[in-house]
């Protein structure tokens, strides 16, 4: 149970990451996968994130002389995040521009109704 | 560094660039740049791969000034360089046989944008292949799947679309889980280049700590790979995603962009997780029973199809689910024969689903198994196409499938308990592709009455004609002259490790 308080982040970030997960897959509505997507690559980057903050040091911004590497926090993940958060927007917008095409294709966002039109089409 | 070394390098670069002046060229240019860039990438690959060959060892490019832990690298070995030239030469046949095809279906104004995605499929594909860098791996497999998303949607109808989304859906599952997979892995290793990963996690398995999060590890970023891949239960996306497109993207979906993502996992079992440390956790076992599910399940699926096209997407299900068995048996022969029928089953879907879409053209686009009788006389080289196709995927000698159901056969032999299961679901499976395979063959021979023996609608150009016939002499080549080609996978399997 300990590890669990200490590592809270960590924790958040799973549950975060499952919720996401089970909305990109189970809800029919579009914009809601495309939210649950977010909120799945959200907990990743918070993940990462927490992987690279040490308690107690500073951003590794050379100004005060200090070149010790103790002094700063890992920056790696912090570049991880960014080149994530670039692919996942262009990720979601590209799911948009499916939404969009798809409600003026069918006037809903729901898609197992879209799949019940597509259903009609083919009889 | 001799010159032939930089050759990789050159080709990622160029395909990058061909994308980007694509852009602002018509369709008409955009092909010859395209087809000018994949010949390109075809030669200076075998190129490479002789030059491998040759000195007998792997080498690494690092992409930057910064040595090894810090930079970026790509490594080249006799593996990569020859599934390197083998995605070349069938992204090459497919888009000449589908040309045709395309100038019909897509709009004037969006052919360049056919063409954009196929670069872009090609420089991600060239990435996967010889990356070093984890991360780096995780950014061309989004760029791959935009680049796959794209070419599902590129006829722009709503079917086209329903069929992006659901691909979008289970592979951002899937890349999201690879990613988390990743991000753990850097937590316990703090490395994101392949080989100081591995001497990370070599240290760590010594010491027997972590044992929770690398059987975590292993899971997440097995199962991200096997959905973006379509491993059994995961296929739900694969028959729409072929099914409706344009057959030139069908093809390559098929052959290519799946395969793309079971080679990094290869890669990435053999490079970085330890492929003894699977064996000894039974993971690889879990990896079999999956893959002879989905041999049977993708088959009785198929059998049910009434859409010639959905039909074959199907088959592909069954079909990736013999590389996975190949991969589960846990043995090199069983990864060679993985390996050889990655390269076999792209060389032959590609085929089919070509043939498929001259074969409905001369039935008045229709894909149902009624119109499509006689479409072989209608046709005669779809035709003959299909046929050697299906013919190669049930496994008769003289084609490409034969030598690796031979191949899965033996390598099956020496894995103790598994060998009996291996051999029942191979024959079961194969008796399963005969039924739907002949079927098909004796639906397009049907005999009909001789009016309509008369194409009605297109004929083939002499550009597809050309396409088909290549495909059909590759297919007969890998089935005659196997032996290079499994002895290359050997060495490129040991260069590996």
């Amino acid at each position: 149970m300990g590890s669990f308080l200490t590592n809270y982040e960590e924790v958040a970030a799973v549950i975060l990451f499952v919720i996401g997960m089970s909305n990109l897959l189970l809800q029919p509505n579009l914009m809601k996968k495309i939210i649950g997507l977010d909120v799945m690559d959200a907990a990743i980057y918070l993940f990462l994130a927490s992987k690279g903050y040490i308690e107690g040091r500073t951003a590794p911004i050379y100004v005060d002389g200090i070149m010790d590497a103790e002094h700063y926090i890992n920056p790696i993940p912090a570049g991880l995040v960014l080149t994530g958060i670039v692919v996942s927007v262009s990720v979601s917008a590209l799911m948009m521009a499916l939404t969009i095409n798809l409600y003026r294709e069918y006037h809903t966002l729901n898609l197992d109704e879209i799949m019940m039109k597509i259903g009609k089409e083919e009889e | 560094m001799t010159l032939v070394q930089n050759f990789p390098f050159f080709c990622i670069i160029l395909s990058m660039f061909s994308t980007i002046i694509s852009f602002v060229l018509n369709g008409r240019a955009a092909k010859y740049v395209h087809v000018a860039m994949v010949t390109i990438v075809l030669v200076l690959s075998l190129a490479t791969l002789s030059f491998v060959w040759g000195t007998g060892e792997s080498y690494t490019f690092s992409m930057g000034h910064y040595p090894a832990p810090w930079g970026n690298e790509i490594r080249i070995g006799v593996l990569e360089t020859l599934m390197a030239a083998f995605f070349a030469l069938i992204m090459l046949l497919s888009v000449f046989g589908g040309m045709a095809h395309l100038d019909r279906e897509i709009q004037n104004s969006k052919k360049n944008l056919f063409y954009i995605l196929m670069d872009l499929l090609m420089a991600s594909l060239l990435a996967l292949v010889y990356t070093n860098g984890l991360f780096t791996a995780y950014v061309f497999i989004e760029i791959n799947t935009i680049a796959a998303c794209g070419l599902i949607m590129i006829k722009k109808q709503g079917r086209t679309y329903v069929s992006a989304v659901r691909y979008m859906v289970m592979s951002l599952v899937g890349s999201g889980l690879f990613l988390i997979g990743l991000t753990l892995l850097y937590s316990i290793t703090g490395q994101l280049l392949m080989s100081p990963a591995k001497e990370a996690l070599e240290e760590i398995i010594a010491t027997n700590s972590y044992h929770v999060p690398l059987v975590i590890i292993m899971i997440l970023i097995t199962v991200g790979l096997g959905i973006k891949s379509g491993l059994y239960p995961f296929h739900t996306w694969i028959p729409d995603a072929y099914g409706y497109t344009t057959p030139a993207a069908s093809a390559i979906l098929s052959s290519l962009v799946s395969k793309g993502y079971i080679f990094l996992l290869i890669k990435i079992f053999y490079r970085v997780l330890d492929l003894e440390s699977l064996i000894s956790n039974h993971l690889i076992n879990i990896l079999f029973v999956f893959g002879i599910i989905g041999m049977i399940m993708g088959s009785l699926d198929a059998i049910r199809q009434n859409n010639i096209r959905r039909m074959t997407a199907f088959s592909s299900v069954a079909q990736i689910g013999y590389i996975y068995m190949g991969m589960g048996i846990g043995t090199t022969a069983g990864m060679v024969a993985a390996v050889f029928h990655l390269i076999s089953h792209g060389a032959t879907k590609s085929l089919l689903f070509i043939s498929i879409s001259g074969l409905t053209e001369v039935s008045e686009d229709r894909v149902d198994f009624h119109s499509l009788r006689g479409a072989g006389f209608r046709n005669k080289i779809a035709g003959v196409a299909y046929t050697v196709g299906a013919m190669s995927m049930i496994g008769i000698p003289l084609f490409a499938g034969f030598v690796s159901k031979y191949l899965f056969a033996s390598a099956a032999m020496t894995a103790g308990h598994k060998t009996l299961v291996a051999w029942i679901v191979l024959a079961i499976s194969t008796v399963l592709n005969t039924i739907y395979f002949m079927r098909t063959v004796l639906t397009i021979y049907h005999p009909v009455p001789k009016e309509e023996r008369q194409p009605h609608g297109m004929m083939p150009s002499r550009i597809e004609t050309a396409a088909a016939i290549g495909m059909i002499a590759l297919n007969i080549g890998l089935g005659v002259a196997s032996t290079p080609v499994i002895r290359a996978i050997e060495t490129g399997l040991a260069m590996f490790g």
